[in-house]
């Protein structure tokens, strides 16, 4: 575990980390996929097996001494997140399974409730999948129209495009706060302001954000921020949905079940209020409790800190992998998290992901569920390396060192 | 050659290296030994999609063998195409459609046929397969 003094002891912080020793063909695993999904410490990994040992029960309703136990665990780590992105009030954190559903969500309710026909949703270039074909799916269904922020070579949002779609029949905008493929961290809280000027409503999708960067709901007065716990270093399976109150009060339910309801009789049924509104049926409660760990886990090492290394890490290997011939860095926003997006000329990504697999050796090599944005550069894929706390300088120069004998190989 | 024959072949080919790195070089330089294929078969009704890379699989009878001819825009997944291409090709429709293909699982590539999105050879292979019992069909007609 850290020490309470903020130190930053990298070693004391792989030991934390039990994955790190494995070995994968031979050789100790180099885990560069931090984008994708994030390792989990060891007290989040205590948490859950704890919970499952000695107070694993439904929640809410139980009488009993478990249920009140996992009942109160399960509610902590509501609090724990409402201070995790400074929300107001603790109803407006809602549990989800991940971003993903976090944006299902808000498109099948708040979308379906108050957006139609002719009305524009704002999406921009640099977007996830999961916050794409959601919007799609409510255009096709409401005759809502799709309209997209181009950006730069650099991989940045164009603003002034941006400021230009705004009108008012812009209802909502839903943006990626840092880019998955890119490390991109956009202007977030001048898009929610601009966006508030005209009258729509702005979600933000901080699946890549939350781990890197202090999230404050309040500063940033965004309408709904989603994201997911296995890019926290905590379980997967698991999510939150920040809302303004005012919003989720006037959003229908989205899933019909247990613990949503107030009251139910075959004439009519009464919804519960916030957040069980919203969570229909038995929650994952063993991930929500261990979330709570990742959390503080985080925050004992503190954000800026995470960062600081991250960045460090990042710098040291953009400027190295400039040594390869051919490479191109795909995404070089001046405001970027610790995401390696590159490609090699004449060099297919899955030959190179393959290869360094075979060094033990884990990156991410494809479209990384952003297709729309590889087609903005021309490209079908990168590699890319991703960083998080417990990586080092010298898994850095062993990556480089295997990239290097990759493209000799493929040469 | 059987198609046993042939992946007993590969077999014995692969047990001279005993490093990574040789097997995969040798692996791409299978995938440079399979020659394009010519444009005109690489269509969208012969590409066979991967998350990743493609794979174009062209099938014909000569005579009463069935032959491929494939190709791929990623080297590594290129050379296993080949070797693919090498067990099966040129036999008859009966023989592909059932054929137990083991040697990926023996050299220790079982990886590239598993049921991931990465890659699309596990489909070039039901692929074939699926050939391989269109064409005794047309032949037993």
């Amino acid at each position: 575990m850290m020490n309470t003094t903020n130190q930053f002891d990298i070693t004391s912080i792989r030991n934390d980390f039990p994955i790190l020793n494995e070995v994968i063909n031979g050789k100790q695993l180099v885990y560069f996929d931090n984008a994708a999904t994030t390792q989990k410490p060891r007290i989040v990994l205590d948490a859950l097996s704890a919970y499952y040992e000695h107070y694993n029960a439904n929640i809410h309703r139980g009488i009993h001494h478990l249920a009140e136990k996992a009942t109160a665990a399960f509610e902590e780590t509501r609090n724990r997140f409402q201070q995790f992105v400074n929300a107001a009030l603790r109803e407006e954190i809602i549990f989800t399974y991940g971003t993903t559903d976090g944006v299902n969500l808000v498109a099948q309710t708040y979308g379906r409730q108050f957006l139609s026909a002719g009305d524009e949703i704002i999406i921009s270039t640099m977007e996830h999948h999961s916050n794409i074909v959601p919007w799609q799916m409510l255009c096709e269904e409401k005759g809502c129209v799709l309209r997209v922020i181009p950006i730069n070579e650099d991989g940045e949002l164009l603003m002034e495009a941006f400021e230009e779609m705004l009108s008012e029949r812009t209802k909502f905008v839903s943006v990626v706060h840092v880019s998955n493929a890119l490390g991109t961290i956009n202007p977030v809280k001048e898009i929610v302001a601009k966006a508030h000027a005209v009258g729509a409503k702005v979600m933000l999708d901080g699946a890549q954000a939350s781990s890197h960067l202090t999230i404050d709901v309040q500063d940033l007065d965004c309408d709904f921020y989603a994201l997911s716990l296995h890019k926290i270093y905590g379980p997967t399976g698991m999510g939150v949905l920040y809302g303004k109150k005012e919003l989720l009060d006037a959003m229908p339910p989205y899933r019909g079940g247990g613990e949503m309801i107030k009251e139910v009789t075959f004439e009519k049924t009464t919804y519960n209020e916030l957040p069980y509104k919203f969570e229909a049926g038995t929650p994952n409660i063993g991930d929500v409790v261990a979330a709570k760990y990742a959390l503080d886990y985080v925050d004992t090492i503190t954000k800026p800190i995470i960062a600081a290394h991250e960045n460090a890490l990042l710098q040291y290997a953009t400027q190295a992998v400039q040594e390869i011939e051919g490479l191109r860095v795909i995404g070089r926003a001046k405001e970027k998290v610790s995401v390696l997006s590159f490609v090699i000329a004449g060099v297919h990504h899955q030959d190179i992901g393959v290869l360094l697999d075979q060094q033990g050796i884990a990156v991410r090599t494809g479209h990384h569920c952003t297709q729309p944005l590889m087609q903005r550069f021309g490209i079908t894929g990168t590699t890319r390396a991703s960083f998080a706390v417990y990586n080092t300088m010298e898994e850095v120069d062993r990556f480089v060192a295997g990239l290097k004998k990759v493209v000799k190989m493929l040469a | 050659m059987t198609i046993n024959e042939a992946q007993d072949e590969l077999i014995e080919d692969f047990e001279l290296f005993d490093e990574w790195e040789s097997k995969y070089e040798y692996i791409i330089d299978l995938g440079k030994q399979l020659p394009d294929l010519s444009e005109e078969y690489k269509t969208d009704e012969n590409i066979i999609k991967g998350c990743q890379s493609l794979v174009w699989l062209h099938a014909y009878m000569d005579g009463d063998l069935l032959k491929f001819e494939a190709d791929s825009n990623a080297i590594i997944v290129k050379g296993l195409v080949n070797m693919l291409v090498k067990v099966l090709s040129g036999n008859k429709p009966e023989d592909i459609a059932t054929a137990d293909i083991y040697f990926m699982d023996r050299i220790g590539l079982h990886q590239h046929l598993a049921q991931t999105r990465s890659n699309g050879l596990a489909s070039m292979l039901k692929q074939m397969r699926a050939y391989g019992v269109a064409f005794q069909a047309k032949t037993e007609k």
